[in-house]
């Protein structure tokens, strides 16, 4: 209840998100809304074609809504920024002819956050922190995708955003890794209490890493429900199913009607 | 041991004992590393069987001289090696590789500044993309050696005409290869500069450049390899300038004099340039740059 009153960190408010591909005009998101306050770990989940890495962007200011508005702070995001840093899922996100330690910290100096030292001191602690001290000077080309991803993450936590935005990035890591990776980052947000935007489609991801959920349906994104997890995927009392299954259920009841009427048809 | 392996029956599954090894030291029995013997070493240096390749060309080249014994038509090794010599420290040959590399060096630049023109037009708009889609795609095939007779009506003999066809060898090499260097920059890589909150030059320089460099430097390699042939070839038609010749000029006017052994003297500086370029200056900016960053194996 007190949550309401203080104002909301990120306000996606009535996104409409559309894009044309060759032949198509493509509605990714319809009316979408939602607040994410201070510290939050809110993770958006849905299957593929919900358009939540296309609502991802459009916070990150990359494309504009066609209806509504992404306001962060108050502000409205016109255009992409520093405030809103993001980590990719794609491992080529990472500049190949800067180190490590330079990756980190061209960022820090070339939006005039801090000096060069000063960008040099955040960087080493942020590359500390995702424990990567022995790499601070080889290229990312010799490293593991799960280092280069670790890279990124401090890349993006060095530069103290707003919000961090996260679009799958564990998605494309073996199985090991991405649980790893999971585990880090939860240790990350206990010591800094960074907020977080997180993309997933994986509904154990969500549980674990999210304290906020918000699902989307498919074609178009539109919100399906907005739910709390612990991070332990408890049993919910009133349902008296586990968390995730009750998330299993709300995605892929649509798709179980969809072969109803077909079956009918 | 009553409850050890129980064999299948049936369909069922073969019930082992888990097994758990202790770590045991491999290296007593096997290898875990030893230096190999120095002439495995040896063999395994590129350079080193190169320069054995080399030895015995040069030595193929002298038997054959020997057994020919015509100076004119096919002079020795050695008469070549000292002509080079002779060349080099009394000779003209050093002013006239001045003179051709003076050329080079002014033709290549021009090539590359208005390369970059276009390109920045390609990159600020569609028209300007598809102009420079329509320029390259014409003039690319176009040997520049073939726009000689056209130059020397133009700007008459002299540097201004090499100038002209070395900027035509140059310019459509470098500016494709750039082109599509910049093109072929990963969306991720853009949104991470845009990220940045970088625009424009910034953008350009910081990002865009960068990433495309593999593409950019292999444009600037081959632009450079069809700069040198074009201009080595023009200066066979008529040297640098009236006054003084270049390294096409020398060789022939060694011809015409019947110096056989100066005219193998000349080819073989071409050739020393040509590999001195592509093997010392473009293989150290790679390995500084895009084998560093392991942009190219």
């Amino acid at each position: 209840m007190h949550q309401n009153k203080i104002a909301p960190l990120l306000d996606v408010n009535g996104v409409t998100l559309q894009y044309k591909t060759r032949d198509h005009l493509v509605t990714a998101t319809y009316r979408v809304s939602f607040q994410v306050y201070k510290s939050d770990r809110f993770v958006l989940l849905g299957p593929s074609g919900c358009g939540k890495s296309t609502l991802l962007k459009s916070v990150g200011g990359y494309m504009r809504p066609t209806e509504g508005f992404v306001a962060l702070n108050g502000k409205k995001v016109s255009s992409p920024g520093p405030d809103r840093m993001m980590v990719f899922q794609e491992f080529d996100q990472l500049l190949p002819w800067k180190t490590v330690k330079e990756n980190v910290t061209f960022p820090l100096y070339s939006t005039g956050q801090c000096s060069r030292q000063e960008a040099e001191a955040r960087a080493m602690n942020y590359i500390d922190k995702v424990s990567l001290s022995k790499f601070a000077d080889s290229f990312p080309h010799t490293l593991s995708g799960g280092m280069k991803q670790r890279v990124a993450i401090a890349r993006g936590m060095a530069m103290e955003p707003a919000i961090l935005l996260m679009d799958e990035p564990f998605a494309a890591l073996d199985a090991l890794t991405r649980r790893k990776m999971q585990e880090e980052l939860l240790q990350l947000w206990d010591d800094t209490h960074f907020t977080v935007l997180f993309v997933t489609h994986s509904i154990p991801e969500a549980v674990k890493l999210g304290n906020r959920i918000l699902l989307l349906s498919p074609h178009p994104g539109q919100v399906k429900a907005e739910l709390n997890s612990t991070g332990i995927d408890d049993i919910d009392p009133a349902a008296g199913t586990a968390l995730s299954d009750r998330i299993h259920d709300m995605l892929f009841s649509d798709q179980v009607e969809e072969e109803e009427e077909v079956a009918h048809a | 041991m009553p409850n050890a392996s129980v064999q299948a029956v049936g369909e069922r599954l073969v019930r082992r004992d888990e097994l758990v090894y202790a770590d045991v030291d491999a290296s007593p029995d096997t290898v875990v590393e030893q230096p190999l013997t120095i002439w495995e070493r040896l063999y395994s240096n590129g350079v080193l069987r190169k320069v054995l390749i080399l030895f015995c060309l040069a030595a193929i080249w002298e038997a054959y001289s020997l057994h020919m014994d015509n100076s004119l038509l096919f002079p020795r090794f050695t008469a070549t090696v000292a002509a080079f010599w002779d060349a080099l420290t009394n000779g003209s040959l050093l002013t006239q590789v001045g003179n051709s590399v003076r050329v080079l060096l002014i033709g290549y630049a021009a090539g590359l500044i208005l390369a970059t023109m276009l390109v920045v037009l390609a990159m600020m708009s569609r028209i300007g993309n598809d102009l420079l889609e329509t320029l390259t795609s014409m003039f690319n095939p176009l040997p520049a050696i073939a726009l000689l007779p056209l130059a020397l009506i133009w700007f008459g003999l002299g540097t201004a005409s090499l100038v002209f066809v070395l900027v035509h060898s140059v310019l459509w090499a470098v500016a494709l290869n750039t082109h599509s260097g910049f093109q072929g920059v990963s969306s991720t890589l853009r949104m991470v500069g845009r990220n940045y909150g970088l625009t424009g030059f910034g953008y350009i320089s910081k990002i865009l450049i960068p990433a495309a460099f593999p593409s950019i430097l292999t444009g600037l390699k081959i632009g450079w390899a069809f700069a040198w042939r074009t201009l080595i070839a023009a200066e066979l038609v008529f040297g640098v300038s009236s006054g003084s010749g270049g390294l096409g000029w020398f060789i022939y006017e060694n011809k015409n004099e019947l110096n056989i052994s100066y005219v193998f003297a000349g080819l073989f500086t071409v050739i020393i340039i040509g590999l001195a370029v592509e093997n010392v200056i473009f293989r150290n900016i790679e390995a500084r740059t895009v084998r560093k960053w392991g942009m190219q194996s």
